[in-house]
């Protein structure tokens, strides 16, 4: 196989879409393409030649138009930070993907229908799941998809507007969210963790031989998929990526 | 790059100027204080009473332990710094498990010197691929302690392969057997884009590198 090279990016335009999470469209000349769910490797050089690398998921599908990053800005960090609050439009940024094969989702019309999604996601783990979303969506496939997403407050879910306008316009996209620590008044939605009941009300059945994509914190990860685990999925089942700092 | 290229604006927060430390971070990884976890997929529990490790392949005799006998063979202590693809090194890991050279010895290896490869099995159908001499000389174990106490499951256990000079994946969680095989196959991540070997100082994350 040939190696993945390092290549120039021109950020064209970035917005903010939470208070700490921003989108990054970038020009990508020699791009060739990914897979919803795919990340990249992005390689930062300060002045004096030390060089960090850090991975982010591809936040726009493969049919779309340019490529797009989603970075939350973890506080004290050391890659995360420059990408949301220094990195200025017409400036380069040096990457290298699409990377990883599994944590994946084509749509195949042939098979369309066959295995549900289930997509859960906890926080910034939102962005390859969106990914799947978008390409889903362009291409017209309509799949039964559910998508539980835990965020800690409503402001801090991202692609909210886009999310909803989809799932009004799809009747086999259902949105279900959880906010953990603040809720808006009255909402009716569940304001807790993820747990055996909630999974219960949102998850497919294993007879419906469902898919799961299961990305965010270590931690949500490793409950969601143990509860799913309880419900008699199997491995094969759920594909999980965990971004999270914290080991459990 | 030929071209010196520079992100402006970006500054190191975790430079290590530290000579003798700095020599032990690869190129393109970060020191890490926490233990992050990474599989793609869940996290399987298993009961120690139906554990079982097991060697089989292309040779005459396999083996098969249980999780009491596996206890039983000569353990070691090991400290080592360990570098996952995802850009993460830890230094000084702990660990306690049997070498993996210990293991092969209760086979007859001599009577297969064709056998070049070992194939890493692991709960949920996972798999990867290592040369057989990376393996023997003591640089590889099977490890069931970490940090002084019993390996968790969402870090491998009851029991993991450890092979701390190539990048992390190559070290199973949730061990279950070895295949010993004449020719290479690549594994789970090997087939999915990853580097067949996966040297950290080579940097060797993705196929061609
Ligand atoms: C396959 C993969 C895909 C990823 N995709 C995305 C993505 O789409 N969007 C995105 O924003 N991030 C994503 N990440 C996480 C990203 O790679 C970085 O880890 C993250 O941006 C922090 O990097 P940093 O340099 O800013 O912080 P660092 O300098 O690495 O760390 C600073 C401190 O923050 C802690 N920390 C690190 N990460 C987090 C976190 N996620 N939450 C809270 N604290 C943290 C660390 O433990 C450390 O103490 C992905 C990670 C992987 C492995």
């Amino acid at each position: 196989m040939s190696q993945l090279k390092w290549q120039f990016t021109t950020l064209v335009e970035a917005k903010w879409e939470t208070p700490t999470v921003k989108t990054l469209v970038l020009d990508a000349p020699a791009w060739t393409g990914h897979k919803a769910g795919q990340h990249v490797d992005i390689r930062l050089t300060a002045e004096d030649g030390y060089q960090a690398q850090r991975s982010y998921s591809i936040a726009s599908a493969p049919d779309d138009k340019n490529l797009s990053l989603t970075v939350e800005r973890i506080e004290d960090g050391e890659v995360s930070p420059y990408l949301t609050d220094v990195l200025q439009t017409g400036e380069r940024l040096e990457l290298r993907g699409p990377i990883g094969g599994y944590f994946v989702w084509n749509s195949d019309q042939k098979k369309n229908n066959s295995q549900p999604l289930l997509l859960i996601a906890g926080g910034s783990g939102f962005v390859p799941l969106m990914a799947m979303i978008r390409h889903r969506a362009n291409v017209g496939d309509n799949t039964p998809t559910r998508v539980l997403y835990s965020a800690r407050s409503d402001e801090e879910i991202i692609n909210r507007e886009e999310l909803e306008e989809l799932a009004s316009k799809d009747s086999a996209l259902e949105i279900i969210y959880t906010l953990t620590r603040k809720q808006p008044k009255h909402w009716k939605g569940y304001h807790r963790r993820i747990d055996r009941q909630m999974i219960g009300e949102v998850a497919w059945t294993m007879k419906d031989n469902p898919l799961a994509f299961i990305c965010g914190p270590t931690a949500l990860v490793e409950s969601a998929a143990n509860l799913l685990q309880e419900i008699e999925y199997k491995s094969e089942n759920i594909k999980t990526e965990r971004f999270g700092p914290t080991g459990g | 790059m030929a071209e010196n290229f520079i992100s402006r604006g970006f500054v190191s927060k975790r430079r290590v100027d530290d000579a003798a430390h700095k020599e032990r971070i690869p190129p393109g990884q970060y020191e890490t204080r926490d233990f992050p976890v990474l599989s793609a997929g869940p996290t399987p529990q298993t009961q120690l009473d139906r554990w079982t490790f097991s060697i089989n392949g292309e040779i005459a005799e396999g083996l098969k332990l249980t999780w009491n006998e596996f206890l039983q063979l000569p353990s070691e202590s090991i400290t080592v710094d360990i570098h996952c693809v995802t850009k993460w090194t830890k230094l000084d890991t702990k660990w306690k498990g049997v070498a993996v050279e210990t293991l092969l010895e209760k086979i007859d290896l001599e009577g297969n010197a064709e056998i070049k490869h070992l194939i890493a099995y692991a709960k949920g159908g996972y798999t990867t691929n290592i040369p057989l001499t990376d393996v023997l000389n003591k640089n590889a174990w099977v490890v069931y302690e970490y940090d002084g106490k019993p390996l968790t499951p969402e870090h491998g256990g009851p029991a993991r392969l450890l092979v701390p000079h190539l990048y992390f994946w190559k070290s199973a969680k949730w061990i279950e057997s070895f295949k010993l095989v004449k020719e290479d196959r690549p594994g789970f991540w090997e087939s999915a884009g990853y580097h067949n070997y996966g040297d950290p100082w080579k940097e060797q994350r993705y196929a061609g590198d």
